[in-house]
């Protein structure tokens, strides 16, 4: 992978533009359908995602449980529903979060010269953790609430954002205007926000993108490990582990929210990549 | 001969400023650097434990412990004294090769790592053998017959196979090889006195599991570095002197390709402990993932803190051990 990305500012057209690519307008299709489906959950949902129903415990899919029931009789496709909230919100708060810690790293490292040799080898080492191992260990530090599966999961991925800002801020420091900024007498800080960050935002875009693929499937494996947010919160990753226990009789307990892990992953994946060949054509190739 | 003399000399004198010298200077650069990252790595370490709100030793020993047992686990802990004592405790026991003592399981954390390491290493290697098995052919074929019918469907799978959580992916393994077919057990490695061959037989859908997502990384890297390559000069002279197809890819373009290639897949090691961690706990698999994922349901600080150690050094070794594969492979690259 180019370590330095050509940077082109996003376009204010870049959705329809997005949308001409079958493949990315797939992915944006899927993941528009995905997050309403999770705003509406209380809508669309038949029953309530914490009804018990021991009568109907362990039924398979049928009209009036679309994807059958649980151990505890109830409705999996409503705690699918359900599920798709917690996910979607914790991996865009992961997103969120990892990008600001990701901007002032990078934006430092790559702009001042001094501090450039330090922060990354502090980077370096960040990276040097497995993701799930890094995020357990904090989780299990910090306690297992969705807020600190939010501070882990986030100081995780805020490396990897790093060196994407780190990377394009470096090409960008050395461009005529910035001189031309700094020759004016513009301060700093201002040059910084106006002149740098506003043109890291496409290779930050992508990589954000990915990120939130990435944390949704990390989210899952904490949820389902029984290290992340109480299971009390239906999740994808709690389902599956409850699945687990009757994967002999009732296998599509834990069938359903493994596929719509699956589905919103790969839109995240598709969207990412399309993105990508739209903002930084040279990376295209990288497919 | 004096002028052959000057000319050996010359040659030396070459060959000290232009080849020995900063290939020392660039393997010195690089273990400095090294150095620092582990400096860094053990730091984080230590601090990951410090920021647990409250008394880690009370929370780990209930609403029940006395004010007596609270004080004594944290000496064991290595949480007395100021924090600076505490840094400097812990690096020298880490220098020392001494990661404390494991508070559930009764014996030095290095004593417990070690006898797990055997599952997880074996579940690595043979998962990154199956992915690089599969990736390879597949991403070389790829870039070779871009854009065809089986370029676009192993970039599709490639893909999706990147948006399946491995663990899930275990347990819908489990359940139709290990389940319905019975071909294997769904889970262990085999309990204690178990044959080779029984143990291997524990890892084969584990490592089926986890390659088979790891490929797809590979797969994408092995495409574009190979169409990177494919287009440049001399693979257009060695099909022009008439070179067989199959000798022009593999050995002019494959080579070229194969720095990168080497890089995601040392990467990939490095991600499959992470996966590792959760796809031991799905197989029952007595490894380093579970005795992590069991240390941190149990609070077990000095478990979670050495495995992190042992990981991330690892995982820092191997970088170091690529990028002097890279010096060895490609005499242009300088550090």
């Amino acid at each position: 992978m180019a370590a330095i990305s050509v940077p082109l500012q996003a376009e204010p057209n870049m959705l329809s533009r997005l949308m001409t690519r079958p493949t990315a307008a797939v992915g944006i299709a899927v993941l528009i359908a995905i997050v309403l489906a999770a705003i509406l959950a209380p809508v669309i949902a038949p029953y309530a995602p914490t009804k018990l129903s021991i009568a109907s415990r362990l039924h398979p899919p049928s009209l009036d449980h679309l994807f059958g029931t649980d151990d505890l009789g109830r409705d999996i496709f409503t705690r699918t529903l359900y599920a798709a909230r917690t996910s979607l919100a914790v991996g865009f708060a992961v997103v969120i979060f990892a990008s600001i810690i990701g901007v002032v790293l990078g934006l430092t490292s790559g702009f001042f010269r001094r501090l450039d040799a330090p922060v990354s080898r502090l980077i370096d080492a960040m990276m040097a953790f497995p993701d799930i191992l890094l995020a357990i260990a904090l989780v299990a530090a910090l306690g297992a609430t969705a807020v600190n599966v939010v501070v882990a999961l986030g100081v995780v991925y805020a490396p990897r954002l790093a060196r994407v800002v780190r990377a394009s801020t470096l090409v960008i420091r050395e461009l005529p205007y910035v001189e031309a900024a700094r020759a004016l007498g513009v301060p700093t800080p201002i040059i910084l926000v106006r002149h740098v960050l506003r043109n890291v935002t496409s290779p930050l875009l992508v990589q954000a993108t990915f990120i939130f693929a990435n944390a949704i499937l990390a989210e899952a494996g904490l949820s389902f490990l029984g290290v992340g947010i109480s299971p009390d919160i239906p999740t994808w990753g709690t389902m599956i582990a409850t699945g687990r226990q009757y994967m002999d009789q009732a296998g599509w307990i834990m069938m359903f929210p493994g596929g719509a892990i699956v589905i919103t992953v790969l839109s995240l994946q598709l969207v990412g990549d399309g993105l990508r060949d739209l903002l930084d054509p040279r990376l295209a190739k990288d497919i | 001969m004096p002028a052959d003399k000057a000319g050996a000399q010359q040659t030396v004198r070459w060959l000290l400023r232009d080849a020995i010298t900063p290939m020392l200077h660039s393997i010195l650069n690089r273990l400095l650097g090294m150095i620092v990252v582990m400096a860094l790595v053990v730091t984080i370490v230590f601090v990951i434990v410090r920021v647990t709100p409250g008394d880690p030793a009370a929370v780990m020993l209930g609403p029940d412990a006395t004010a007596a047992d609270i004080t004594a686990l944290r000496s064991k802990l290595g949480l007395d004294g100021s924090i600076l004592e505490q840094f400097g405790r812990y690096v020298l026991d880490v220098v020392q090769g001494d990661f404390g003592q494991s508070i559930f399981l009764g014996e030095p954390v290095t004593t417990a790592l070690a006898q797990r390491a055997e599952p997880t290493f074996f579940l690595t290697v043979f998962s990154l053998v199956i992915a690089t098995l599969i990736a390879l052919p597949v991403g070389i074929l790829s870039a070779y017959k871009r854009g065809s019918i089986f370029d676009q469907a192993a970039t599709t799978i490639a893909m999706f196979a990147a948006s399946v959580p491995s663990f899930w992916l275990g347990l819908v393994f489990i359940q139709f090889f290990a389940v319905k077919l019975g071909w294997f057990d769904t889970s262990g490695y085999g309990g204690p006195g178990a044959s080779f061959a029984d143990r291997l037989d524990h890892l084969v859908l584990p490592a089926l599991a986890l390659g088979l997502i790891s490929s797809a990384l590979i797969t994408r890297f092995t495409r574009a570095s190979m169409l990177d390559v494919l287009n440049d000069d001399y693979v257009r002279t060695a099909r022009s002197k008439g070179m067989s197809e199959w000798r022009v890819v593999l050995k002019h373009a494959f080579r070229n390709a194969l720095i990168p290639i080497l890089t995601v897949i040392g990467l990939t090691a490095a991600l499959l402990i992470s996966g590792a961690v959760v796809t031991e706990t799905v197989f029952g698999l007595p490894g380093v993932g579970s005795l992590v994922v069991s240390a941190v349901l149990r609070r077990d600080y000095p478990v979670i803190q050495g495995a992190l150690l042992v990981i991330a050094g690892l995982y820092v070794l191997v970088n170091f051990a690529i990028d002097m594969l890279y010096l060895a492979v490609d005499p242009r690259v300088r550090y």
